[in-house]
């Protein structure tokens, strides 16, 4: 019976899963790439103009999309931390150690993004209203799991460590989430949720998904091309590393 | 053309948010492209270095 289940602990050895993620990951940047410029061309040459905001709305086809992905990521770095702390297997804290940077990379970009839709659209470019300081929290929580991350040498110890400060800081995400809905905050409501559904036009929604989604193509990518060096460098004492083909030319 | 760069005076603020993203999303493929190089380079003279004492070892003229 349990030979007809998909053996999903195959693809938790290294071994296995570094040659699946060099076969992903062309096939994410081509999405990644359609998918930016379809989300760009529609994002500013098909959406319309907004009513209030002008042609300065059209930030939001980068800040929304980076703002869903620097949460999500750290969502899916969590969900790496349990496995590892559960199952110990290997590949979960490298798959957290790939992710980290790119998690970072796009709250930096939500801040920076927000910054500058900020300015022109309520007169500064920061403010300590909760949104905006519990995204600040994140990008120091990225930072933090990074530096503590690089400061253990032996990186099985690394993953257990880091995992408990992934763990805590998953109390963040909804803190992000629901603060402007918890506290009277400059920063506006959420323009798509799921029960309201989306007070944007379509066109302009449909523009932010795709860029959405060519946000989520990256990540896919760019970690999955990550975690190969992480993986050589971790496992370079195995057989199987000093057999493989771009190792011994 | 002009029209369309100036974003109806929003242009600092639309192309500075537009610039970064695609100076972070094209700066990280790069490096992690430059971290791979560098990895392949420093593991495989790791294991050729490995290789290299076993035979000596193994022939016996240590």
């Amino acid at each position: 019976m349990s030979s007809n289940r998909i053996n999903w602990f195959k693809y938790s050895s290294p071994a296995t899963f570094y040659p699946l993620a060099g076969k992903l990951v062309p096939w994410f940047s081509a999405i990644t790439v359609i998918l930016i410029v379809v989300g760009l061309y529609m994002g500013f040459f098909v959406a319309p103009t907004d009513y209030k905001q002008g042609e300065g709305y059209r930030i939001i086809f980068v800040h929304v999309p980076a703002s869903w992905m620097s949460m999500f990521i750290y969502l899916v770095m969590a969900f790496w931390a349990a496995m590892g702390l559960v199952f110990n297997t290997r590949m979960s804290g490298m798959m957290v150690q790939s992710l980290a940077p790119t998690g970072a990379m796009f709250t930096f970009l939500a801040l920076w993004t927000g910054a500058f839709w900020g300015k022109p659209m309520w007169g500064t470019w920061w403010v300590w209203d909760a949104r905006l300081t519990s995204e600040l929290i994140l990008f120091f929580l990225y930072i933090g799991y990074i530096a503590l991350h690089s400061s253990i040498d032996d990186k099985r110890r690394a993953d257990r460590a880091t995992a408990i400060l992934v763990l805590v800081g998953v109390v963040n995400i909804p803190i992000i989430y629901y603060s402007v809905k918890w506290w009277n905050t400059l920063h506006q409501g959420a323009s798509v949720s799921v029960k309201s559904g989306s007070s944007m036009a379509s066109i302009m929604l449909i523009s932010m998904l795709i860029m959405a989604f060519a946000f989520w193509a990256y990540t896919i990518a760019i970690s999955l091309a990550r975690v190969r060096s992480i993986i050589l460098e971790r496992e370079r004492d195995t057989q199987w590393v000093s057999e493989l083909p771009e190792i011994k030319q | 053309m002009k029209e369309f760069f100036n974003m109806g005076g929003y242009a600092l603020y639309v192309w500075g948010s537009f610039g970064m993203t695609a100076l972070c999303m094209i700066a990280e493929p790069i490096l992690v492209r430059h971290r791979r190089k560098v990895t392949l380079q420093r593991v495989s003279r790791l294991v050729r270095s490995k290789t290299a004492k076993q035979s000596t070892n193994s022939s016996g003229d240590m």
